[in-house]
């Protein structure tokens, strides 16, 4: 049980910031709606892996990062359920995913 | 003693048939209103008025002959509301003076309704014209029997709106619809003294409107002459309108617009002479507030001047008969000012019998030939006796004319002025007796021009003499215009004369032989000038004119009052409300506006936020977090150790 820690815990937040900042890079700059949502998984996935790191090291005694982490990739599920519909409709509606295209609430 | 016993003795101890007598002419209107405003059914409203004021008339008149036997005033009240601690009571109070005017105002207005029958037969509205006839009269014994200043302030509105409708009769015509708004608008501006005063009252915390428990405070010196001033003032600016008094006279002329009863019964006999007897009512006051005495003087000298000057030159029979009607009122006022107490309310009693009869006989006149203006008519004396003696009555009583009622009463205000302690009490002497002598010319050059002569008009050559039931309460009113001055001596029933009756706490007062004489003097003269100038020729009227046309257009325009108070409304109160008007449209509504303004302003500027771009908010929001982040580390340094984790 007690190994000694072969990969510092940076390395993980290296990754997870990395995979964070491509992910909003996608969300921030992509036209295409389905790839913004893709950004969108991505974060979240980020998310993910800092919520098992830290609790990995942060010496928790319960089971709050698994839980959180499972919790947000089934919350990952649902919203890429409800954002693939609204992306279907948004199609439906004005012939393109593009999201620079739809700007119907410019005030 | 039974509870059957108590309520017998309570019923027979309390006096609750006192509420009958302004109840029986509601309950007329009641069933008026209800079944006999149209034909054919409205033939019937008179024959159910005049029954209900015969029983007024019988309660009255026995109320007055206890009072007047036992010297105790009858009294029974509810109370009707509880306002902190003050009791707001529903009363009747039966005491000499109310008892004389209910008395009066029965008399009169039984009177008047016979003669109405005559009057307004055929007319459009008959049964409306007697619905509002029956609510004005139970107003108007309401408003005499109450007892306390709340109670008479409604009832005073409600003889307001009973005239108001009555002026509009005839509300298609739209003079007489511009003379009744006329005249509620007028009248309304004194009632807000009223209002004013009742506020007052509740404001000193008395914790009562009652006229006797008022009293019993002001004789009882627990009324401070500060306090009892404005108060008095207030409720003698109610008198001025009702009573049509300078300045708000203006609207009585213009009443005659109203059937010619109407103005008999309401606008010379009771609803004006309500606000001389709301002064008498609350005497007690106005004995403590020296200056108010002094206003109420003052304004009533002025009154009685001015109106019969304005009396002199109008051609309108009623309208000579108004401003006669507006001068009598400033004679009782006047008295009431000077001290005469008892001579203001005697006045009071003769004017409304004689004054209710000339206005009849004018109205009979009217119903004869069709037309207002004396210089049509002429002549009328030998085709209506009846009307031309009984006019010759009640001018003669009105001049003043020894042994008439007139003068009985006249001369008593004249000595009360006269033995006054008032400062400057030989003015009002002298401002009375000059009108006894313009009294005596106008009254005669309205007999003169009306029933004597040659007739001036087609339809004067061919009067006819009105029929019984209009000649019947003419011949009646006569008879009491004559004898009404032998109540001076004795009030029947009572076995007391009128001053013991009315005038309890006031004193006696005394009787100026030399100003008697006077006044006959000058009502002679009067007459003697209007025989001259209207019927013998002697002296011409229109040389006079021609001679000093700025006195003749004075007088023709009645001292152009009118005009002044259309000046007053025009320029002044419409330059005020437009001032106010701009400070609501520019500052109150600016400001408003302002607020909209800076919300729509903001707003634009707000929008060009909202891009409908998604990933412009998005990188917004990135910016924003980041922008929260270094912040935060910026001032906390120290939770760079979170990240230092323990290997």
């Amino acid at each position: 049980m007690n190994e000694p820690m072969v990969i510092p815990i940076q390395a993980y937040l290296i990754v997870s910031t990395l995979l964070f900042a491509i992910g909003l890079m996608a969300v921030l700059t992509r036209r295409n709606a389905i790839a913004v949502l893709m950004g969108i998984e991505l974060m979240l996935n980020a998310a993910n892996i800092n919520f098992v790191v830290f609790w990995r090291y942060g010496g928790g005694q319960g089971m709050e990062g698994l839980v959180f982490a499972i919790t947000v990739i089934a919350l990952a599920a649902a919203e890429a359920a409800i954002a693939l519909a609204i992306i279907l409709n948004v199609y439906r509606r004005f012939k393109t995913v593009n999201v620079d295209q739809i700007n119907l609430m410019r005030g | 003693m039974t509870g059957r016993m108590v309520l017998l003795q309570a019923l027979l101890t309390e006096h609750y048939d006192l509420f009958l007598i302004p109840g029986l002419p509601f309950l007329a209107a009641l069933v008026i209103a209800g079944f006999c405003l149209r034909p054919p059914r409205e033939r019937l409203a008179p024959a159910l008025l005049i029954p209900a004021l015969t029983g007024s008339l019988i309660l009255s008149v026995r109320a007055l002959a206890e009072v007047g036997r036992e010297g105790v005033p009858l009294t029974v009240s509810y109370a009707w509301l509880w306002v902190g601690s003050a009791r707001l009571d529903i009363g009747c109070l039966a005491d000499g003076l109310s008892c004389v005017m209910l008395v009066v105002v029965c008399t009169v207005s039984l009177l008047v309704q016979i003669y109405s029958i005559g009057y307004m037969k055929g007319e459009i509205g008959y049964g409306r014209y007697f619905a509002f006839m029956s609510i004005f009269s139970g107003s108007m014994l309401g408003l005499v029997i109450s007892d306390n200043l709340l109670q008479t302030y409604i009832f005073w509105e409600l003889v307001g709106i009973c005239s108001y409708l009555l002026i509009g009769f005839w509300y298609r015509r739209p003079s007489a619809a511009a003379a009744a708004k006329k005249a509620f608008v007028v009248t309304r501006f004194g009632d807000l003294g009223f209002m004013v005063a009742i506020i007052l009252i509740f404001s000193q915390k008395w914790w009562t409107f009652n006229f006797q428990q008022i009293a019993g405070m002001a004789h009882g010196g627990n009324i401070a002459a500060a306090a009892a001033t404005p108060l008095a003032l207030l409720l003698f600016c109610a008198a001025v309108g009702k009573s049509a008094q300078f300045p708000l006279h203006i609207w009585l002329p213009d009443a005659m617009e109203g059937p010619t009863p109407v103005s008999a019964l309401i606008h010379a006999a009771t609803m004006v002479a309500a606000g001389v007897y709301l002064v008498a009512r609350c005497y007690a006051l106005f004995a403590i507030a020296p200056v108010a005495l002094f206003v109420v003087a003052l304004i009533g000298a002025i009154t009685l001047f001015l109106a019969a000057t304005m009396g002199v030159a109008e051609n309108d029979i009623k309208r000579v008969l108004a401003y006669s009607t507006i001068s009598q009122l400033g004679y009782m006022m006047m008295a009431l000012g000077v001290g005469g107490y008892v001579a203001g309310v005697f006045h009071l009693t003769t004017h409304a019998f004689f004054k209710a009869l000339l206005f009849l006989t004018a109205g009979s006149v009217i119903h004869a030939i069709h037309t207002n203006d004396m210089w049509k008519m002429g002549g009328l004396g030998k085709r209506m006796p009846i009307t031309a003696v009984t006019c010759l009555l009640g001018a003669l009583a009105l001049a003043g004319i020894f042994p008439l009622s007139g003068f009985w009463s006249k001369d008593e205000i004249l000595s009360a002025a006269w033995f006054s302690h008032l400062p400057g009490h030989w003015f009002f002497f002298a401002a009375g007796l000059v009108t006894v002598f313009l009294t005596a010319f106008y009254m005669f050059r309205l007999w003169f021009l009306t029933f004597a002569g040659e007739p001036r008009s087609e339809e004067a050559a061919h009067a006819h003499e009105s029929p019984w039931v209009m000649g019947g309460p003419l011949v009646l009113l006569a008879a009491l215009a004559v004898v009404a001055g032998g109540l001076k001596c004795l009030v029947p029933g009572t076995g007391h004369g009128f001053g013991a009756v009315v005038g309890t706490g006031h004193g006696e007062e005394a009787v100026s032989h030399a100003a008697m004489a006077l006044s006959i003097l000058a009502a002679l003269a009067g007459i003697g000038l209007a025989w001259a100038a209207y019927r013998a020729r002697l002296v011409s009227p229109a040389a006079f004119n021609a001679r000093f046309p700025a006195v003749h257009a004075l007088l023709k325009n009645a001292w152009y009052f009118d005009q002044g108070w259309r000046w007053f409304a025009t320029r002044v109160v419409l330059a005020g409300s437009g001032l106010a008007a701009w400070f609501d449209r520019h500052v109150v509504n600016g400001m408003v506006d302002g607020v909209a303004w800076l919300s729509g302003w903001a707003s634009r500027q707000l929008r060009t936020a909202q891009t409908g771009q998604v990933q412009f908010y998005a990188i917004v929001l990135t910016a924003a977090v980041v922008a929260g982040l270094l912040a935060v580390l910026a001032r906390e340094a120290s939770l760079l150790q979170l990240f230092q984790v323990r290997p």
